[in-house]
């Protein structure tokens, strides 16, 4: 018997973005969280250096600035009203955050501490800047702890371990979800006004990533079987350090802090890539510094990855050789205690997988998989939207890492996932709330959980030829081989071709678990399913684009190109597993697309 | 290097009593016993039910017992439990539901008894940040790192006793905001743990300390906790 609730907005997620919409929709009306995990087990917890926001507190800057640095991290793909926007909200953002009680690192003289962080720069000077405001080197921990602690306080709707399986879609708008409950099995219809999706990134198809095993493109797969399309889906973020072999991410921070890029010779190589804000640079662009530096034999030992130095002796060497300066005009330098009260979690992290103290030996790295920022097309309030013609589907909302927005375009800048979540996870439960007030409960189509409950019976059914931990194996080497950091025609359509068999064969697995409490085993292979999903239109889309934009490096087309390709990918995944590509222009308004030099 | 995995098993649909499996497994020394868990549920038994994320200690859902001691999977590796026999069971003190998950909603209704948020309303003239200086923010940083994974409060042996103690975890997020210069709450919170089940039913065993994956001083903020009963001031 399938159980149904009503509620005016339903908010599918319990990571940042979700709890901020919860927090702002709860207001002023009737609302439920539903979250795969216990809210305070969601990836926004992870995010280590900071949120970006221009306070000003060591130095002077201006959101206009922090915009620009967007538009620019993102390589001109950007929506600009919403970056703006976006940069321009940030600053209230982060004293919200302060006021819900979230323990910033703090100056001297009481306010909040800011940090250098990649690609965030004085306008004028072009020199990095103090944005990034953090807690520490677990700024996200504390995001996403606070924000649970208002929850609790503001007595917000939990349904803590239920998977969102289908949005119900009636009379084109929207009408609810359908979830498991994972400590029972029994399927739930939760009929809404409205909804929102707050499900995060699809990491998880790429072989080193950084992302929890969460991460499986769940709202993203969702949207698309309903026919709605995904956007932007080829740019996705590999984050140049992550531990080797392992993904685990390594905050900017520490190159903020100080930290320094040596390849296998030795040699200082950002550089030659990036010769004003070396170190600092955008991602996209040190991740391929450093394939090229493996790609050339330059990797340590001849292996595939390089070493993060933040040493104090490294630091200050290079500090002195930058004539890099602390807001008070003296010489920048520190001690290995200084570094280790920035950046403790790292230190952990060192310890605990790699044997290594980061203030006595240099840490190995290579690029992980990190941020997908593409998503669910939505515009600047978070509503859907549905085509190039800025169609909003009634009652649908996303926000954070599901969502595309578009603020980070072809490379999202580092802190402004932070940023994202808490603006538009804000302003999306303030739209979808009062949506709700203005409409009526859609009728429920009949029987609402049929598509879900024949999702489940094919995967407890089916011959069992084929398994579905191979065929996770196999999508993400494919896409760790062919819709990496570099991509190619051929390559890419090895991988479209790959990904189209794994889809099939994945019609032939079989669960062995034909229990109902906690069947991790179904759900898990539900998840790949989802992930299959989003790497093909990822796939179709990279193919399909040919130039070279921020994190989409074609080595066939390795220049942008503005007068074909200045323009976002609108992705719709066909029932017979073909993709359908459509584009919409990107929202000029005050920065005209330049050459991209750090 | 070659590990044998005995796991604790339990599904309440078909067994009346828990057993445990033995998975032998060929595995890197670097491995986390999260990675061997893994594999067994993709390859070789996908009925073995466990939670993880994360996968790098900053998410709390995979703590569990590792031969007899509270870890998270994630961030042990084979290398450095100094054996290749391993025994892994869940949490103790809370109700098994499958295999080695437990239900976490007694642990969670500890934590949310202690008012774990900030209880503070007047907001500064300007509409910008409180003041906190370095110092004041120092003050409680240890308790701001957990993650409620639960592995300090399912090895206090006095939580074993009575599930009603309020236990570490809950103690260390009262304290998180008792020691925070921005708060107002602290006498109500004090309160709270003073009663029956609250802070006096730690016997500082120390085991929470050892236990927590995140290094805090748990024993310690208990004993501030406690200390700040006993005087009625927060130092």
């Amino acid at each position: 018997m399938t159980q149904t609730h009503v509620f005016d907005v339903i908010i599918v997620g319990g990571g940042g973005a979700g709890l901020m919409a919860a927090l702002n929709a709860s207001r002023g009306a009737k609302t439920a969280v539903l979250s795969k995990l216990y809210p305070t087990r969601s990836h926004t917890g992870a995010a280590q250096g900071g949120i970006g926001a221009a306070l000003g507190n060591l130095e002077e800057d201006h959101w206009e600035w922090h915009a620009f640095d967007t538009v620019k991290g993102s390589d001109y793909l950007g929506d600009q009203d919403a970056i703006e926007f976006m940069c321009r909200e940030a600053v209230q953002a982060v004293y919200d955050l302060e006021h819900f009680g979230l323990p910033f690192s703090r100056m001297p003289d009481g306010r909040i501490a800011q940090r250098p962080f990649g690609g965030h720069t004085n306008n004028l000077t072009k020199k990095p800047v103090r944005r990034s405001c953090y807690a520490a080197d677990r700024t996200g921990h504390m995001i996403l702890q606070t924000l649970y602690q208002q929850c609790i306080k503001n007595g917000i709707t939990f349904y803590d371990e239920f998977q969102v399986l289908d949005l119900i879609l009636s009379d084109g708008k929207a009408a609810g979800v359908v979830a498991v409950e994972l400590a029972t099995g029994e399927l739930h219809v939760f009929h809404s006004k409205a909804v929102v999706l707050a499900t995060g990134g699809h990491g998880r198809m790429w072989e080193i990533t950084s992302n929890a095993y969460a991460y499986t493109g769940d709202g993203v797969a969702i949207t698309l079987r309903n026919g709605i399309p995904a956007e932007d889906m080829e740019f996705f973020q590999f984050h140049p350090t992550g531990i080797y072999k392992l993904g685990i991410l390594i905050t900017e921070a520490v190159r903020g802090e100080g930290g320094i890029l040596f390849n296998g010779k030795g040699e200082r190589f950002m550089e030659r890539y990036a010769p004003t804000i070396k170190d600092l640079a955008s991602r996209d662009v040190i991740s391929r510094a450093i394939y090229l530096e493996i790609k050339e034999g330059r990797g340590v030992d001849g292996k595939d990855y390089v070493y993060l130095d933040v040493r104090p002796e490294t630091v200050n060497k290079y500090a002195e050789l930058d004539g890099r300066t602390r807001p008070d005009g003296t010489p920048y330098r520190v001690t290995a205690e200084e570094i280790l009260s920035k950046i403790p979690d790292i230190t952990d992290f060192c310890r605990t997988y790699l044997g290594v103290d980061p203030v006595k030996d240099p840490m190995p790295i290579q690029p992980t998989a990190h941020y997908a920022m593409g998503g669910i097309p939505t515009n600047k309030f978070g509503e859907v939207v549905i085509d190039g013609q800025g169609t909003v589907l009634p009652g649908l909302y996303a926000a954070g890492e599901c969502a595309c927005v578009s603020v980070h375009g072809a490379n999202r800048l580092g802190t402004n996932s932070l940023v994202d979540l808490v603006v538009f996870g804000k302003y999306a439960g303030i739209k979808a709330a009062e949506y709700a007030r203005g409409a009526d409960l859609p009728r429920l189509p009949a029987d609402p959980a049929g598509g879900v409950r024949r999702q489940l019976d094919n995967l407890l059914n089916g011959s069992g030829r084929e398994k579905a931990a191979q065929i996770g194996r196999e999508l993400r080497k494919v896409m760790s081989d062919d819709v990496g950091v570099f991509r190619t025609e051929e390559g890419l359509q090895q991988a479209v071709e790959k990904v189209r068999e794994l889809r099939e064969r994945y019609k032939q697995v079989r669960v062995s678990d034909g229990g109902k409490i906690f069947n991790t085993e179904l759900l898990n292979t539900w998840e790949l399913g989802c992930l299959l999903d989003a790497a093909l239109v990822t796939a179709v889309s990279a193919l399909e684009r040919k130039e070279s934009r921020g994190a989409h490096a074609r080595e066939d087309y390795p220049r942008r190109d503005d007068e074909n390709w200045l323009k976002h990918t609108l992705a719709w995944l066909n029932e017979d597993g073909s993709v359908r590509l459509d584009y919409k222009p990107v929202v000029i308004t005050q920065y005209a697309p330049k050459e991209r030099v750090y | 290097m070659e590990v044998r995995m005995r796991i604790f098993r339990f599904n309440p649909e078909k067994d009346r009593k828990p057993r445990y499996d033995v998975f032998t497994v060929e595995a890197q020394p670097t491995d986390r016993v999260l990675d061997v868990l893994e594999w067994i549920r993709g390859d070789v038994d996908g009925t073995l039910a466990f939670r993880r994320s994360c996968a790098h200690g900053v998410c709390g859902s995979d703590a569990m017992r590792i031969n007899g001691r509270n870890y998270l999977a994630c961030k042990v590796l084979l290398r450095d439990l100094g054996t290749t026999e391993i025994t892994v069971e869940p949490l103790l003190g809370l109700p098994v539901m499958k295999d080695l998950i437990v239900d976490m909603q007694p642990f969670f209704e500890h934590y949310k008894s202690v008012m774990p948020y900030l209880v503070n309303d007047e907001l500064p003239a300007d509409g910008k940040e409180r003041l906190q200086s370095p110092e004041e923010r120092e003050r409680f940083d240890d308790t701001t790192k957990c993650i409620l994974c639960a592995a300090c409060t399912t090895s206090c042996p006095s939580f074993w006793s009575n599930g009603q103690y309020v236990g570490p975890a809950a103690i260390v997020n009262a304290h998180r905001f008792i020691f925070d210069s921005r708060d107002q709450a602290a006498a109500e919170r004090l309160e709270v743990l003073n009663e029956q089940f609250g802070v006096w039913r730690c016997r500082t065993a120390f085991n929470c300390t050892e236990a927590c994956p995140r290094e805090i001083k748990i024993t310690q903020a208990i004993a501030e906790v406690k200390r700040a009963i006993q005087t009625g001031r927060i130092e």
